[in-house]
């Protein structure tokens, strides 16, 4: 049976944060080798992985991201010098914010994609759809953002106080 | 408000067969902002590419998103027909619904959503996309050649016979660098100083060459066509314009035992010196360390003889700044010094073979000064000890290189040959000697090289043992060479006369500070990186700076002389331009939210950010902020994802820009 065949009750919004250079590239020689992926995955397309600020990764989870990779060249590989490298080191300190948030880190995934693995991707974008497709819908930021509209947790009296100050 | 225009691709049927391209054009009109919606067979054809103008212009549209292939493919195509169409080409984006979908998906249905997606997404993107004026810089039609060596030369003829100035700043008091000191050059076995000479010459007298020789630079400031260098003219003690290079001083100098380094210490020569007797320029230098005048302030010896008065003890180095649009670094190598191991160097294996301690085991280099008739035997080969000509002779092979546990794991590339063409200068000069190579891989890819490797061995005797050395010692006045012949699976033992050592090739001693001055990369070994090494191995990612020869890694003089006249090439290409014109995806700075912390400058790979000073009117300091140079930026963001205040962005992929992207899905 072939994957894309399958029909199941609940995918995955996937968002991919790749580089031009590699990645991207890699995203493409897939396309070019006519290799199959879950198409849940929508790419987003950077000069580096340097560029990436995290924000991003947190403003895609908000928008409704179930899963969020991120992917760049091999260290060493980087078309701007050492932009990987500042990536690398930006996402190391960044997955333990995330962690503190409350964020399963299985819905975020880091690589790295050389513009001759085709292969790679599809079998990088594969797991990741099947892994958080398996945890299912990302509810967290959604759930808060209700939580914060209609419950008036955010209406407290001190709140009220400084409201009447005004 | 925008009008877009989406143009959706069939690719033939490519796109269309996998993706309904009619619905997902009848969807994307359907957005905000959307003016006008199609799809077409081929996008990218002259039909295509006329529709895409003449729409623009029908349906006066301010954006463009075209729905094809991978934009690493056709960008440039549509952002031309843009342009032609009237629009300022960064207004238009492509979404990638081939590669990335239709031909990645085989299910219509989700392909066409996720096609509809995409380009949702492109629509949200370009509605935030700016003009971009393209960046033109001008160029200074002068280059800079570091390093005098074949590569160096090579370089500076090949540029300043294009009618362009050429600059070239070479360390040591002569051109030359290593090639005036081989003996003879592989596979042809013709004299090095033959070939090399000439050359030299043909620089000095080169009206469009200017040479600093005994100068070494200071600082590199500026960008591609607009580099600002300073020049350290060290101090010669002889004035170069007066001096008439008739050597009489050399002559008369009393300070006559100093080893020269030119000679690999085996030869000796006065405190005032040319390196060697066909230096360019012929102009001596006085070696202040070692001269009389300058320990006891007495002798002046060469002062009085000479006649034009050229003598200066006096003299002071001097900086000269020059303006140049390129650079061509060209360092060249140095050999593995296992004798002594540098201060802080990573690399083990220091000291082993005895060299250093046992006189008679000697590196390939010393072996060329021996074998050369200019050196100091005179073209005999004569051991150092005693001045014997041995009659037993080790060549050993990798000595430092592919070795990783020691620390070096690549192959010098060029000791497999010249240790062949060792072999035969020893036999054409010591007919009743026996020459034995200790080796791993006999490596001799090249034209004519294998052929030569074979004449070694079947014409003149050399004896071949595949096998490492294990232990080496003095007895008496032999050194005994022990190791394995692991082609028969026997020990060996050799007592021979003189040893000779193919030491690893290395980057000259102070490249990774000359890559600081410069701002280029290099590897853990110091040898200088290329931009890619495939298809830009003459280009630093630093842009406008080149690489010539063995400083990028080993290589044989072919080789570097072909890697000299590329880079020469690159120069020139650089040069045919007036005004350089770079694709304005740069970062730019809003001075109004930068506090002036730097972090983007530690951050930038490429030496773009600078520092700017805010003054009111009265001249008063009121900030420091952060200024991004255009002409170096090389446009990876990576300033804009560190900056805290968010107060740099890069034009093209701006916050703004990627945020719209997200939130359209």
């Amino acid at each position: 049976m072939k994957p894309s065949s399958v029909k199941y009750d609940f995918e995955p919004k996937i968002i991919a944060f790749v580089c031009t250079w590699c990645t991207y590239a890699g995203a493409d020689l897939a396309g070019t080798s006519r290799m199959q992926y879950p198409s849940n995955v929508r790419v987003l397309k950077f000069p580096c992985t340097g560029r990436i600020d995290p924000v991003f990764i947190l403003k895609a989870f908000q928008q409704g991201a179930d899963g969020v990779l991120v992917s760049g060249c091999h260290p060493g590989d980087c078309h701007y010098i050492a932009g990987n490298f500042h990536a690398r080191r930006r996402f190391a300190a960044f997955r333990k914010l995330l962690e503190f948030i409350g964020v399963d880190l299985n819905r975020l995934q880091f690589s790295w994609v050389s513009a001759a693995e085709g292969g790679k991707w599809v079998e990088v974008v594969t797991d990741l759809t099947e892994r958080v497709r398996e945890m299912g819908p990302m509810v967290e930021f959604k759930e808060l953002a209700l939580e914060e509209q209609w419950s008036g947790a955010i209406n407290t009296p001190e709140l009220k106080e400084t409201y009447n100050a005004i | 408000m925008s009008r877009i225009g989406v143009f959706i691709c069939h690719c033939g049927e490519n796109i269309s067969r996998t993706v309904d391209v009619e619905r997902v054009a009848a969807e994307v009109a359907k957005l905000p902002g959307v003016a006008f919606s199609t799809d077409y067979k081929y996008m990218c054809s002259d039909p295509g590419q006329n529709l895409l103008k003449k729409t623009i212009q029908d349906h006066k549209l301010t954006h463009v998103v075209v729905a094809a292939c991978s934009p690493r493919m056709h960008e440039k195509t549509f952002r031309k027909a843009v342009e032609a169409g009237g629009l300022n080409p960064f207004l238009c984006e492509m979404a990638n619904i081939r590669e990335h979908c239709s031909w990645v998906h085989e299910d219509m249905e989700e392909a066409t959503l996720k096609a509809i997606d995409i380009v949702g997404m492109m629509v949200e993107r370009v509605k935030k996309n700016r003009v971009l004026p393209a960046i033109t810089v001008p160029v200074t039609k002068r280059a800079l050649v570091i390093g005098g060596g074949i590569a160096g030369i090579q370089a500076a003829l090949d540029i300043a016979d294009c009618g362009h100035e050429v600059i070239l700043v070479e360390r040591e008091p002569s051109i030359g660098g290593h090639m005036a000191q081989l003996s003879e050059t592989f596979p042809t076995l013709d004299c090095s100083q033959c070939i090399m000479t000439p050359k030299m010459v043909d620089v000095a007298n080169h009206p469009k060459i200017t040479l600093h020789t005994f100068s070494e630079i200071e600082l590199v400031e500026g960008y591609i066509g607009n580099f600002q260098v300073t020049i350290k003219k060290k101090a010669r003690s002889v004035n170069e314009d007066k001096c008439t290079g008739c050597g009489v001083c050399m002559t008369k100098c009393p300070q006559k035992k100093i080893p020269n380094k030119f000679d690999q210490n085996i030869g000796l020569r006065t405190a005032i010196y040319v390196p060697f007797p066909q230096a360019v320029p012929n102009t001596p230098v006085i070696d202040r360390e070692n001269c009389t005048w300058f320990k006891t302030g007495k002798c002046g010896v060469c002062q009085k003889v000479c006649g034009p008065g050229a003598v200066d003890f006096e003299q002071e180095d001097r900086l000269i700044v020059e303006a140049v649009g390129a650079i061509v670094v060209s360092t060249g190598f140095d050999l593995y010094s296992i004798a002594e191991k540098p201060k802080g160097s990573p690399i083990k294996g220091y000291g082993e073979f005895g060299h250093g301690k046992i006189p008679d085991v000697i590196d390939g280099m010393t072996f060329e000064r021996l074998a050369s008739a200019s050196g100091p035997t005179g073209g005999k080969i004569l051991r150092p000890s005693d001045g014997m000509e041995p009659k037993q002779i080790v060549f050993i092979q990798c000595i430092g290189s592919r070795a990783r546990e020691k620390g070096i794991s690549y192959c010098s590339k060029v000791c497999c040959m010249y240790t062949a063409k060792h072999t035969m200068l020893y036999h054409h000069k010591v007919h009743d000697g026996q020459a034995y190579v200790f080796f791993m891989d006999a490596r001799t890819p090249g034209k004519s090289y294998d052929e030569f490797w074979r004449r070694s061995i079947e014409e003149e005797e050399a004896v071949y043992i595949r096998g490492m050395v294990s232990r080496l010692y003095q007895k008496g006045d032999k050194v005994v060479v022990m190791g394995s012949d692991i082609a028969v699976g026997v020990q060996v033992e050799i007592e021979a006369d003189m040893v000779v050592l193919a030491t690893a090739v290395m980057p000259q001693k102070g490249a990774d500070l000359l890559a600081q001055k410069l701002g280029i990369s290099y590897d853990k070994y110091h040898f200088y990186s290329e931009a890619h090494a495939k298809l830009r191995p003459v280009e630093c990612a630093t842009a406008g700076i080149y690489l010539a020869g063995a400083c990028q890694g080993p290589k044989d003089i072919p080789e570097t002389v072909s890697q000299a006249s590329a880079a020469a090439a690159k120069v020139m290409t650089l040069f045919s331009k007036d005004k350089l014109e770079r694709e304005p995806i740069v970062a730019r700075v809003r001075e109004v939210g930068c506090v002036g912390c730097f972090a983007c400058k530690k951050v930038c790979a490429y030496g773009a950010v600078e520092e700017k000073e805010i003054r009111d009117r009265q001249g008063n300091l009121i900030k420091v902020v952060a200024y991004v140079n255009p002409g170096v930026c090389g446009g990876c963001g990576t300033c804009q994802a560190t900056c805290p205040s968010k107060s740099v962005e890069l034009d093209g992929y701006t916050d703004e820009q990627i945020v719209a992207m997200i939130e359209a899905l």
